[in-house]
This record gives structure tokens, C-alpha cells and sequence, in this order.
């Protein structure tokens, strides 16, 4: 078996730490502090690719496979966890979604839009009542005619405001019948359909997360994304995918965070000597470089079941629950070597930490996470 | 217009420098390798120039197999094509040789180099190039344009800048503020590995230089704080210790 990142890897790696030293990490920090979602760097990202990276050529896409996405992932969350988040969220969910179950005019309109970045797409599954319970929607969508007319809402949806399309799972039948929804696609300037207030959150702060309002909303039936009643299912495969992102961007905060609990080990100076010298720290950062590998380990082995086209629904759901913990730790890791200097905002390790939490919680809790394990373990 | 941009291969500026073979070799064990600074910006420029007025980039770098993920990263930036000339260079000299002999068949409007590697800082392949090719040389330039059959250049020079002009074909080399390098997108990075890289042999024996032996600088000293209220202290020391006034 070979462990070392291919040459595109490493060339994509050079490319994205290049583009986030330049774009990314002058104004992270004031980003974060005001909650801006800096639509700009998306445009950018686009133009470099980074926007539709499994998007195939034929639909203006980069036409990479999960590696090498994994990789961009990685890198781009080793500076800034929102950036890294909002990229991977754009790739996986609404694209993602486009591409896996969209007939061949929805890929025609929107995959080339959304993979260059013109585009800002958003995905809404979750309801304010319903998160790791996503069967039991309230949103609907009625037929009339050759269109339906959604009403309700979607909550905590990456891009809500500025998405300029969402994809959307409604119920289209009986509540809890996992062939009672489907999914749509919705464009920004659609009546009836609008974003709403940003949430304030603790970390992920340039990442715009808001709720989608449905009010008579009426869709073209042409909008509808493979055939009425396969919403969840597509959801389901949609997240598959989707958890090795999610994987990616807990490894990179994870890296990011050692990386600077690494440096800064070496030069702070207690007691006449660097506190890497001190077995407490050392076996700190013995513990924290270990984690990460595994973590990257677990992803590699998902992408490349991916990219081999075999099921890895445990696979991706293992390395989404342990990268995601396991960057948490870091980051509060992180946070101890700094000491004081960590829980100020003029050192990076308390960013890291915030931005971490989020992945034990979006796209599958770490609880759903270890039921769609234990699931696939004693199916057999 | 068609531009060749020589470009080496240099260790990563964070590169722990060591030695082997008793001090007479670098050691290159675990090194990364990029391309060098000064070349990205002759590059980047060149880009921009064929853009402007057609043509198009060929990079060329001397080296062995090892170097070849450096040149794909130029193609990947956007060069056309690319040369590698199998050898090993052993001195600025040998390289502008190997360079010469590569292309003696073909025909560039413009040939650009980085001012210097950042290995070896000899600066001096532009030169020895522009005189293996019977050129004219614009060294070190932070600006250039083409106008008609001319290059425009800007200079730096002690006390202000000048402006020079010169007919193509010319040797030039960048200078840093020349331009923005630029960062290879993914569909560079995907086309890098279908683009032309042609190899050519250059077998001349060549053994003008003989490394003795590398030494590192001096490690640096500790810095000496002196209290602002003992402003006195700092005259004397620059006089009696570092001998400055």
C-alpha cells in the first residue's frame, strides 16, 4: 500500500496553502469577529477550481476525485475552518446533490454556474424540529398542476442568504415514510422563498448559516430532482459523500491547531528551556500527532472506497465521528499548550478550537454517526 | 511571441541545510524542492506577455528525474510545454551550457531567467546565456512590456530606476516587484501531467569546478538589550566592541 500523497495531491496542497496565505488568512480574524461571509473568496475559489473540484469537465468542473478533494479540504481548514466548511459544504451538498441525481438539463443549468463559483449553492435537510430525526419534516410540497407550492422552513442552512440555489428536501407524502419526500432544486429569486436571520454562533463564523422561509412557494415540476419520493434516500447517499468532507475539514482544523501548538512549543521558554522539552508537553504533542494520523488514515481509506465506487457508508461515517472528536481534542489541546496566550484572539489556537465543534455536529451528529456504524456492524 | 523561462529547482526556504560526504556534498535526503522565486516571477510575467501579444511559454530547467515535479508545477502554472536537459549542473556555467545545447535548434524571442537561484545566488546564468548566444542581456529588471520589436524595461539602480529599451530577441532576468506570482489552478494542475516534456541528453564532460568542502554561516549571536535610559552604553559599544564609529 502505498501512504504518500500522489504528486497532484502535493501540487494541490502547495496551491490551496498558497491561495489561503494570500487570500484567506489577512482578514480571517475580522471575518470571524463580524460574522462576515466573504462572498469574494468563493468567486476566487471558483476561479480556481476549487468550487466544483468533483464536478466532471464536461460540466466546467476540475473532474478530481476524492483525494484530491480531501486534500483541498484539508488544506484550506488548516488556516480557516469557515472557509474550509462553506467550500466543502458548496462541493458536497447542493453540487453534489446536482450531480449524483439531477437529469442531464438541471446538470446542463447549474453545475457549470456552481463549479466555477458564479454560483453559491445551499442544502436544506434540517428543520428546527427535526436534525438527527430528518424523516419527520414538516416542510411540505403540494402538486398544482405542473408545479408545487412549498411551505414551511429549513433551519441552520449553510449559504441560506447568500446561497444563489438550494437544493431542498420536502415532504411530498405520509410524515415518516422514508419515500414520503423529495427534493427540489430552488433558485435564489423564486417568490416565496426567502433566507432569514444569521445565527451568532461560537465558531464557523464566516460561514453563513441561516434559515430557508417557504411561503406558497411555487417550483416547476422540471425542478424536481430525480423522481417524487426519493428526497430522503438521495439525502442519505448525499451525506455519505458528504462525511468524508466533513472528515477533511475536522483533519485540517485538527493539523492546523498542532501545527501551531507544534511551533509555538518550540520557542516559548519556561524555566530556562522550550516547553517542548517538558515530557508533559511532548507527550502532548505525541498524542495530538498520533490522532491525526489515524484520522487521516480513516478519511484516505474512505475516499478511496469512494473513488472505487464501494460502499463505505461505515467507512465515511468512522472517519467523519473519529476526525471530528479527535479535532476537538486538539483544539482544546491546542489551546493548553498556548496557555494564557491560547484563550487570546492574537494567537490561533482558540479559533481552532471554536471552529472544531462544529464537526461532531453538523451533517450527522457524532451520535448518529456511531448508529450508522453500530447499524452496519450488526446488520451482518 | 514565444518566451523560454529557464527555471531551477530550489530546496524550500524553511529547508534545514545539511551537508554529507565529508562537508562536499548538500544533502538532499527529505528536501522539498520548489521552483525557484525569482524564476516564478519570470514565469508569471511571461505568461502574461503571450497572453497579451500570443505565443507562447516554454519552461526549460537542467536537472535529473527528481526535478520533473518541479517542472510540471510550471507547466501547471501554465507553461505550454516543457525541456529537461538530463544533467546534473555543476557550476552557473555548466547549466547555461546545458540550456545553450538544448536549444540551439529553436528559436525564442525571449529568454528569461530569475536573477538568481536562491541555492547558490550566483546570478550569473542569465549572463553567461546571453553571451553563449551572441545576446543582448537585460539584467535584473522590475518591469516589462513588449512594444513592437522591443522590450521595455525598468532597472534599479542606486538612487532611482532607469528605463532601457532593446531589440528582440534578449536575454532577461526579474527582478522581485516585477509582478503577483501565479498560484496554479486545478485544471492547470490536471493538464500539467498531459503537457509535452521532452527530454534532451547533454553528455559534455564537464569539470571546471571541484566543491572543496560547504561550511554553514555562523550561527547568529544573542542580541544585546541595552536599557533606553543608558543610551551612552550603546555609543560606547558600537565603538569600542563592533569598532562602527
Amino acid at each position: 500500500m502505498n501512504f504518500e500523497q500522489t504528486e497532484n495531491q502535493k501540487m494541490i496542497a502547495d496551491m490551496v496553502a498558497d491561495f489561503a496565505a494570500r487570500h484567506i488568512k489577512p482578514k480571517m480574524m475580522e471575518w470571524d469577529e463580524s460574522q462576515h461571509f466573504p462572498v469574494e473568496v468563493f468567486k476566487e475559489l471558483g476561479k480556481q477550481g476549487l468550487m466544483g473540484v468533483l464536478v466532471p469537465h464536461e460540466y466546467g468542473g476540475s473532474g478530481f476525485g476524492y483525494l484530491e478533494y480531501m486534500t483541498a479540504i484539508v488544506e484550506l481548514s488548516k488556516v480557516c475552518g469557515s472557509i474550509g466548511l462553506s467550500m466543502a459544504a458548496h462541493n458536497s451538498l447542493c453540487t453534489g446533490h446536482i450531480l449524483q441525481f439531477g437529469n442531464e438539463a438541471q446538470k446542463q443549468k447549474y453545475l457549470p454556474k456552481l463549479a466555477t463559483g458564479e454560483f453559491i449553492g445551499a442544502w436544506g435537510l434540517t428543520e428546527t424540529g427535526t436534525g438527527s430525526d430528518a424523516g419527520g419534516m414538516n416542510t411540505t410540497a403540494v402538486k398544482d398542476g405542473d408545479y408545487w407550492v412549498i411551505n414551511g422552513s429549513k433551519n441552520f442552512i449553510t449559504h441560506a442568504i447568500s446561497g444563489d440555489v438550494a437544493v431542498v428536501i420536502v415532504r411530498t407524502g405520509e410524515k415518516g415514510d422514508s419515500h414520503g419526500m423529495t427534493a427540489f432544486i430552488v433558485e435564489r429569486e423564486t417568490p416565496g422563498f426567502s433566507g432569514g436571520k444569521k445565527e451568532n454562533k461560537l465558531g464557523m463564523r464566516a460561514s453563513e448559516t441561516a434559515c430557508l422561509f417557504f411561503d406558497n412557494c411555487r417550483i416547476h415540476q422540471d425542478q424536481m430532482l430525480g423522481k417524487e419520493g426519493e428526497g430522503f434516500i438521495q439525502a442519505m447517499k448525499v451525506l455519505d459523500g458528504g462525511r468524508i468532507s466533513i472528515a477533511s475539514l475536522a483533519l485540517g482544523i485538527a493539523k492546523g491547531a498542532y501545527e501551531a501548538a507544534l511551533a509555538y512549543s518550540k520557542e516559548r521558554e519556561q524555566f530556562g528551556k522550550p516547553i517542548s522539552e517538558f515530557q508533559a508537553i511532548a507527550f502532548k504533542l505525541a498524542d495530538m500527532a498520533t490522532k491525526i494520523e489515524c484520522a487521516e488514515l480513516l478519511t484516505s481509506q474512505a475516499a478511496v472506497m469512494k473513488n472505487e465506487g464501494k460502499p463505505m457508508t461505515k467507512e465515511s461515517a468512522m472517519a467523519k465521528y473519529y476526525a471530528s472528536e479527535i479535532a476537538v481534542q486538539i483544539g482544546n489541546d491546542a489551546v493548553q499548550v498556548f496557555g494564557g496566550y491560547g484563550y487570546t484572539k492574537d494567537y490561533p489556537a482558540e479559533k481552532f478550537y471554536r471552529d472544531a465543534k462544529l464537526c461532531t455536529i453538523g451533517e450527522g451528529t457524532s451520535e448518529i454517526q456511531k448508529l450508522v456504524i453500530s447499524r452496519q456492524i450488526l446488520k451482518g | 511571441m514565444n518566451i523560454l523561462v529557464c527555471v531551477s529547482p530550489v530546496p524550500d526556504t524553511t529547508t534545514k541545510i545539511t551537508f554529507v560526504d565529508n562537508n562536499t556534498k548538500f544533502n538532499t535526503e527529505g528536501v522539498q524542492f520548489i521552483i525557484n522565486p525569482y524564476d516564478e516571477l519570470a514565469l508569471t510575467r511571461a505568461l502574461e506577455l503571450t497572453e497579451k501579444h500570443g505565443g507562447e511559454v516554454t519552461v526549460i530547467t537542467v536537472g535529473t528525474a527528481g526535478t520533473e515535479p518541479v517542472i510540471r508545477k510550471a507547466l501547471a502554472i501554465g507553461a505550454a510545454k516543457a525541456i529537461r536537459v538530463n544533467c546534473d549542473p555543476v557550476d552557473s556555467l555548466h547549466t547555461a551550457q546545458a540550456i545553450h545545447s538544448a536549444i540551439s535548434n529553436e528559436s525564442f524571442d525571449l529568454i528569461f531567467t530569475g536573477r538568481e537561484s536562491i541555492d547558490y545566488n550566483s546570478g550569473q546564468v542569465a549572463g553567461l546565456l546571453a553571451e553563449l548566444l551572441g545576446m543582448g542581456l537585460l539584467n535584473i529588471v522590475t518591469s516589462i512590456e513588449v512594444e513592437g520589436s522591443d522590450v521595455i524595461a525598468t532597472r534599479d539602480i542606486d538612487g532611482g530606476k532607469e528605463k532601457v529599451s532593446h531589440p528582440l530577441p534578449c536575454v532577461a532576468s526579474a527582478q522581485k516587484d516585477l509582478c503577483e506570482p501565479r498560484i496554479p489552478n486545478m485544471r492547470g494542475i490536471m493538464q500539467a501531467r498531459t503537457k509535452q516534456l521532452n527530454v534532451v541528453e547533454y553528455a559534455d564532460a564537464y569539470n571546471d569546478t571541484e566543491y572543496l568542502s560547504y561550511d554553514l554561516p555562523p550561527a547568529k549571536g544573542a542580541v544585546k538589550l541595552i536599557d533606553p535610559a543608558n543610551a551612552g552604553e550603546l555609543i560606547d559599544l558600537l565603538r569600542s566592541e563592533k569598532k562602527l564609529i
